[in-house]
């Protein structure tokens, strides 16, 4: 059976994680042509919360359509850390909002630490492109898509107007995440 | 040329497959988490020309998809579990007037209001008891968000040729989550209309079985005018308390789906390593996804497990499932219920082979571990 | 010359269910002489009901007719219309039927402002089912579920329709023949929702337990407390307690209908894509 490669989002409800999970999901299964699937956990506020997204890219088909063990996580806020930063791999990743998550979740995995948020607002100038940040620096890091497939996905889901902004964030996301691993 | 692909949710690959399947009425009723649905056909329909209408509660949704569908519409509605509670009462209209119409039941966990968010697969007895009285029922349980796109589409074909409601079940799991579906092209999978009327208006009965057991449906608005009762009725549809004809229309209204012909037309399954299996896991929609992962990990450690999986959920497929009974040691039934699907492999298995549940209903879909350790169990 | 009725009337399907006495056949009568005003093509018309007394007019008429369930004759309708708007649309059924079990139904299916016209009998009680008390049954009034009088407040299904949304909305009563057809003719030529309510007299169940010693007494009653809204306009308070009024209560030809809307919102879309 093909490799399964779990990563899963997670932060508070309308930071746009489920959009970064459909994104990553869009760059394996419809660019990169890989079996993925997105699924997604919810409260039932529209907005706040946590909320988490999770995407398997397999090279075979996917069964079991939830995560069984997770090898990337990613956490924006101290309740997404608390409740979704588990069931990570043994050498796994887990990267966190460096101004959001005070408290680091305990495990047998590596943690990284990148103010998402923080450049989202300062260095492109929107706190909305925070997803493409979080998104691209996975991307960087785990190398689980292409460079090239992931900003591929973020330009056809965005509208126009919007796609230098979010090319640039994907770009800055993508350089820092890699960054991490020097 | 290459096919159209996406990746959606289950959800929006219903309201495709409704289309493609040439639906042209929607009437709904806001619920999670079936929603999306809706929200696609009301986005799509106009588009072809069809009409979308968002009724003031379920019954009203379920009653205007009746209304059309007698005017000669396909028609559709999609909700989840306590929206079904509130259209049983004319899904049985809907039985025994002999209307074809599509119901989706995006399904949660319960009873009431229980898990909005959550999966479950506690509806699927009330797919087949759930409305007052005897009748047939067709219901047909995709695993995947392709397979909901065809599912949807044999719904339409299946209610249309045995002029009755079809229920596609499928969990929040497969309802939300999203994988690539490629669109079948036009023409790629048979489309089914209801059958013409061939007599006069004159002549026009339209419960008249003499030809069949699924008698024409002409449309309202047509050259052909007839009455349409909830009430026991005789071959020209006006209410009879006539014992013979009442035996004989409600008898008429289940053989024609349980008839071995009906049953090898509705009936679909798909089987995964079965032929040397010793333990068989007897799952479906979601919990089949989760049981064939543990038949790979089972072959990997030398067990002879294998899936069978349902597609068509109701009619019950008894045959084979009796002889999977003789074949294996045991049968395993992964569910998200507390046991439903099994009392009627139970009933069938007729003491042949060990029977065993794997139920999970806390908002976690059935987790391959669980399902694995069962069959070490039994085994 | 008699009437001709025969020829809108299913053969074999009379005699009728309906007591001696009971109001419905006079409104059926009414039904067919306004579907004759109209022109109306049968193979075009859908007479749609609920459950009840009323609810069994459709099987008597030769058109398209759709018996539903109990209430929900406007939601099947709906649907009717919807899907082929080119259609006449009737309901018909009783006031238990239409506002009690299927307010919803009813009110929606007013506020939605879609072209249908619902005759809506109204004989205070349900009757079928042996004289149980409806929202219509006014307050203090005996019923097999009222044996101490009724404590309930009633509707007034004329005004609950204009508030919902009708634009086409009439009152008259089974002792008005006349009005019953003219006013159903209105109601099918009004491009909207109309709403034709007919008190009506159960003498089976209503009046034998409220001390109507006749069909005669209770047609006199309906007679007697019915105002023309015309004439309602020069009276006192005091002159119309105990009084209702008949004839045509509201008419707006402004609102907009819902299947046009719908015809113009599938334009609109088709042509921007």
């Amino acid at each position: 059976m093909a490799e399964r490669y779990e990563i899963r989002f997670s932060g508070a409800g309308g930071q746009g994680l489920i959009t970064a999970g459909i994104i990553l999901a869009e760059a394996a299964a419809i660019i990169e042509g890989k079996s993925a699937l997105q699924s997604q956990s919810y409260g039932p506020e529209a907005r706040g919360g946590a909320s988490k997204s999770e995407v398997i890219i397999s090279d075979g088909p996917i069964d079991y359509p939830k995560a069984t063990i997770v090898d990337a996580c990613l956490a924006m806020t101290q309740e997404a850390a608390d409740k979704y930063a588990n069931g990570i791999k043994k050498g796994g990743l887990l990267l966190l909002d460096d101004d959001f998550v005070k408290t680091e979740p305990e495990g047998d995995f590596t943690i990284y630490r990148l103010p998402i948020m923080r450049m989202a607002k300062e260095d492109i100038g929107r706190e909305i492109v925070a997803n493409v940040i979080a998104l691209a620096a996975v991307i960087g890091m785990t190398g689980v898509v292409s460079k090239e497939a992931g900003e591929e996905a973020v330009v056809r889901r965005v509208p126009p107007a919007f796609k230098e902004l979010n090319q640039k964030a994907f770009a800055l996301g993508y350089e820092k995440g890699k960054a991490l691993l020097n | 040329m290459a096919k159209k692909t996406a990746l959606v949710q289950g959800n929006q690959a219903c309201a495709a497959g409704a289309i493609y399947a040439g639906c042209t009425f929607f009437g709904g009723y806001p619920i999670t988490p079936s929603t999306e649905v809706a929200e696609e056909m009301s986005e799509l329909l106009p588009t072809v020309g069809g009409k979308f209408i968002q009724m003031e509660d379920e019954i009203g949704a379920m009653a205007s998809v009746i209304g059309a569908s007698l005017t000669g519409a396909k028609a559709l509605t999609a909700t989840s579990g306590p929206g079904v509670s509130l259209k049983q009462e004319l899904i049985g209209y809907a039985c025994i007037a002999e209307t074809p119409c599509v119901i989706i039941n995006v399904m949660r966990g319960g009873p009431s209001t229980g898990m909005p968010t959550g999966p479950g697969q506690s509806d699927v007895m009330q797919a087949r008891w759930g409305t007052h009285g005897d009748h047939a029922a067709i219901a047909l349980v995709p695993e995947s968000i392709q397979e909901i796109f065809t599912e949807t589409v044999r719904a339409f074909n299946l209610a249309e040729k045995y002029r009755m409601p079809v229920q596609v079940l499928f969990d929040e799991i497969v309802g939300h989550m999203r994988e690539r579906i490629v669109y079948p092209e036009p023409g790629e999978l048979e489309l089914i209309d209801r059958d013409p009327v061939t007599v006069s208006p004159e002549d026009y009965k339209p419960y008249d079985s003499t030809k069949g057991l699924v008698p024409p449906l002409a449309s309202f608005g047509s050259e052909y005018k007839y009455h349409v009762t909830g009430l026991n009725k005789a071959d020209d549809g006006f209410p009879t308390t006539k014992a013979s004809l009442v035996d004989a229309e409600e008898r008429r209204q289940i053989d024609k789906v349980e008839c071995p012909e009906a049953r090898a037309d509705i009936e679909s399954n798909e089987e995964f390593m079965t032929e040397d299996a010793e333990v068989i896991l007897w799952a479906y929609g979601s919990s089949a996804r989760s049981a064939r992962y543990a038949v790979n990990e089972l072959r990997k450690e030398g067990i002879k497990a294998g899936l069978f999986r349902p597609i068509t959920l109701w009619p019950f497929p008894e045959k084979r499932t009796a002889e999977l009974a003789n074949q294996a040691k045991a049968i395993i039934v992964p569910e998200m219920n507390l046991g439903q699907m099994i009392h009627e492999v139970e009933r069938v298995a007729l003491g042949n082979c060990a029977i065993e549940g794997v139920f999970r209903v806390d908002g976690d879909p059935l987790n391959p571990g669980q399902i694995i350790d069962k069959v070490k169990e039994v085994i | 010359m008699a009437y001709d009725y025969e020829k809108s009337i299913r053969p074999g399907k009379l005699p009728h269910i309906w007591c001696p006495g009971c109001g419905h056949g006079i409104v059926m009568k009414g039904l067919i002489r306004a579907m004759d005003t109209c022109e109306l093509d049968r193979n075009n018309t859908a007479i749609v009901s609920g459950i009840g007394c009323a609810s069994r007019l459709p099987g008597y008429l030769d058109a398209c007719t759709l018996h539903t369930a109990h209430g929900r004759a406007a939601a099947f309708a709906t649907g009717v219309k919807m899907a082929k708007p080119e259609m006449t649309v009737i309901c018909c059924g009783g006031d238990g039927d239409g506002t009690a079990i299927g307010g919803n139904h009813f009110i929606h299916a007013c506020r939605r402002n879609i072209n249908m016209t619902y005759v809506i009998m109204n004989n205070f009680i349900y009757g079928m089912t042996g004289g149980q008390f409806s929202p219509c049954t006014p307050t203090g009034m005996k019923a097999s579920t009222t044996p101490y009088g009724n404590p309930d407040p009633v509707f007034d299904i004329s005004k609950l329709a204009i508030g919902a949304g009708a634009t086409f909305v009439a009152r008259t009563t089974a002792a008005h023949p006349r009005e019953i057809d003219k006013l159903i003719a209105q109601g099918i030529k009004h491009n909207g929702m109309s709403i034709i309510e007919v008190l009506d007299d159960c003498p089976t169940s209503y009046g034998r337990r409220n001390k109507f010693r006749s069909v005669v007494d209770m047609m006199k009653r309906l007679k007697k407390d019915a105002v023309p809204a015309k004439a309602a306009a020069k009276m006192t308070p005091e002159q119309l307690e105990g009084k209702f009024l008949t004839g045509v209560l509201y008419h707006d030809n402004e609102k907009a209908e819902y299947t046009e809307q719908y015809a113009a919102l599938i334009k609109r879309v088709q042509e921007g894509a």
